[in-house]
């Protein structure tokens, strides 16, 4: 009887530590496969010539009698693989979707947590999470469809799809990221710190703006540094609102085009190992590295900030 | 279990292939087969979807799946050898025929299928009404850059264009900007119907697609040299005056199995060619030889 349960305990135990195991082998067989498929960028003489690291990142002549420019045109008859205006785009995105879902996803945060009545919170709560859960090609068709319109009728925007437009959609995206976060961080402040300060004759926008969003600063920041790795490899809501025109140019009334979303458009028939294909990989690859140091940090900082707290209330 | 699934499995055959027969005896052999997959041209896919319905209608026990993605990923498919028959709104390059020649052991079958006027549209309120192939041909490369330039308002061209697996975007190229490259400025959207909705919603907005997709936007006609500019209509494409006139085609192995042939075949009969009409391309027989 006993040594049944042993078993059956040792068996179950397997069973879940392997599939951790598949988990972590998945990841790094991604991790290799795609810098596998990158490497020809550094030794295949073919692939070399045509794209390297000083293409990736210099001017090229798109014409004879064009001047030299940043440009993304790899299926040209002579291709010319810039990274520069895609990587901006990227950027761009990015920081409009940022500059949209930090100061509202943190104002929410600190709504819900220190504000709200608790049956408002137990509705606003569940609500932006569920946002979370719109798949993000509806989202983009809404930008598309919907949102474009919009913002070309209300500031007479010249190109309907532009950083604009792309980044909003996209700051829908990542406002559940930074609310959750910030919210956890602002729940998990102990309540002495608040009663404290109402002790010492504080208003409670003052406790909250001055003593609870301090205290949570490290999750605050967090939830901006996940929103960022997001952003960075969000796919689909750029792909459709953004215009993916590969231009290089400051300009938030322009369009765009994403790393992401040109791996995306391109990969589907791009010939397997040529010069294109590996170019395409080293966007992934830096589209990895960068998201995986963000989440990687963000998480770091999380982890950090709960074992503060947890002693804080000891 | 096992057994089960088999027992299943020949249960449903048999019922297919009984229904087929009850309809009609030649196609109790299609009632067993593996589904017909076809995959490319986005221009196509509705073309290929309504073939595919009225085919199966006809046939029971026929089942055509009929993918999108670009007439590049349809023929990179069709050399990889997942789909059956390859759509394409571009003739296949030599080095493609050789490559899936080699990959599938037989030649490559090329069959038009039906004819398309590539069409240049814009906004329903722009009053540009027709444009040269050189006009088009500087607007897409970047060279003019307001709508003044070619009698319309003083506002910015808007280029809406294809991915570069499209085959609608090579044949542009090729045809237009004579192998130049699109200028960056030009925003690639996915699909002729995502273009179409841009334009309709863009009043500075020019892009191009097949025909069969104009809906809520206008058609410009095109001149070529010094002729007079053409609208994309059955009878331009018919005597070839229209200057961006071509063949939408299958493609499939010569050694291909006979749900593919079939198929072919079928879409080549006045029925199935009355189908192209209704999508809004352009019969074969259209065309004086």
């Amino acid at each position: 009887m006993t040594r049944g349960r042993l078993a059956r305990n040792a068996i179950m135990t397997g069973v879940f530590s392997v599939a951790g195991w598949v988990a972590i082998v998945f990841i790094f067989l991604i991790f290799i496969f795609t810098f596998k498929e990158t490497l020809p960028i550094f030794t295949d003489p073919e692939v070399k010539k045509e794209a390297n690291l000083e293409a990736f990142f210099t001017k090229a002549q798109p014409g004879p009698t064009l001047a030299e420019r940043y440009v993304w045109q790899p299926t040209s008859e002579v291709p010319k693989v810039s990274l520069i205006p895609i990587i901006l785009g990227t950027l761009k995105a990015t920081i409009v979707g940022l500059l949209f879902a930090c100061p509202i996803g943190v104002a929410a945060a600190l709504f819900s947590s220190e504000f709200a009545p608790p049956k408002l919170r137990e509705v606003i709560k569940p609500c932006i999470e569920l946002l979370a859960g719109i798949p993000s090609v509806v989202m983009g068709f809404f930008a598309l469809i919907v949102l474009a319109t919009w913002l070309q009728k209300a500031f007479g925007f010249v190109y309907r799809l532009n950083a604009i437009n792309a980044g909003l959609a996209l700051g829908f995206a990542l406002l559940p990221i930074v609310y959750t976060i910030s919210e956890d961080g602002l729940a998990a402040v102990p309540r002495a710190h608040r009663e404290a300060s109402y002790a010492l004759g504080a208003t409670r926008f003052q406790t909250a703006w001055r003593v609870v969003m301090p205290a949570a600063a490290p999750a605050i920041f967090a939830s901006f540094v996940l929103a960022f790795g997001r952003a960075i490899g969000e796919t689909m809501i750029l792909l459709m609102a953004g215009g993916n025109a590969a231009i290089t140019s400051f300009s938030l009334t322009d369009p765009l085009r994403t790393l992401s979303a040109t791996i995306a458009a391109e990969m589907g028939e791009v010939v397997v190992g040529s010069a294109h294909y590996a170019t395409l990989f080293f966007m992934g690859t830096l589209l990895f590295v960068v998201t995986f140091i963000s989440n990687t940090f963000g998480q770091m900082v999380i982890r950090g900030m709960q074992r503060r707290m947890q002693g804080a209330k000891a | 279990m096992n057994t089960k699934k088999v027992f299943v499995l020949v249960a449903v055959s048999l019922a297919l292939a009984c229904g087929g027969e009850k309809r009609d005896g030649a196609t109790a052999t299609s009632a067993r087969s593996k589904p017909l997959t076809i995959k490319g041209s986005d221009t196509m896919v509705i073309l290929g979807q309504r073939l595919a319905e009225e085919y199966m209608a006809k046939h029971p026990g026929a089942v055509v799946q009929v993918n999108g993605g670009g007439s590049g990923v349809g023929i990179a498919a069709l050399i990889n050898g997942t789909v059956d028959l390859a759509q394409a709104s571009r003739p296949m390059k030599d080095e493609e025929k050789a490559q899936a020649k080699k990959a599938r052991g037989a030649d490559i079958v090329e069959q038009a299928v039906a004819l398309d006027a590539l069409g240049v549209f814009v906004n329903d309120a722009n009053p540009v009404k027709s444009l040269s192939i050189a006009q088009l041909k500087d607007i897409f490369l970047g060279k003019t850059k307001n709508w003044s330039e070619v009698g319309g308002p003083n506002a910015r061209i808007v280029m809406y264009g294809r991915e570069s697996s499209s085959g609608t975007h090579d044949y542009f190229r090729e045809h237009v900007l004579e192998k130049g490259d699109f200028a960056p400025s030009v925003q690639t959207l996915q699909g002729t119907a995502a273009i179409i909705n841009a334009v309709a919603r863009d009043k500075n907005g020019i892009g191009y697609g097949g025909i069969a997709y104009a809906k809520d936007v206008r058609p410009l006609s095109i001149s070529k040299d010094n002729a007079p500019a053409i609208a994309p209509s059955e009878a331009s494409v018919a005597d070839n005056s229209y200057p961006l006139s071509r063949k939408l085609f299958f493609y499939y192995p010569a050694n291909a199995p006979e749900r593919v042939t079939q198929f072919v075949q079928w879409s080549l009969t006045a029925e199935a060619q009355n189908l192209v009409k209704e999508v809004g391309y352009f019969p074969l027989a259209t065309q004086k030889q």
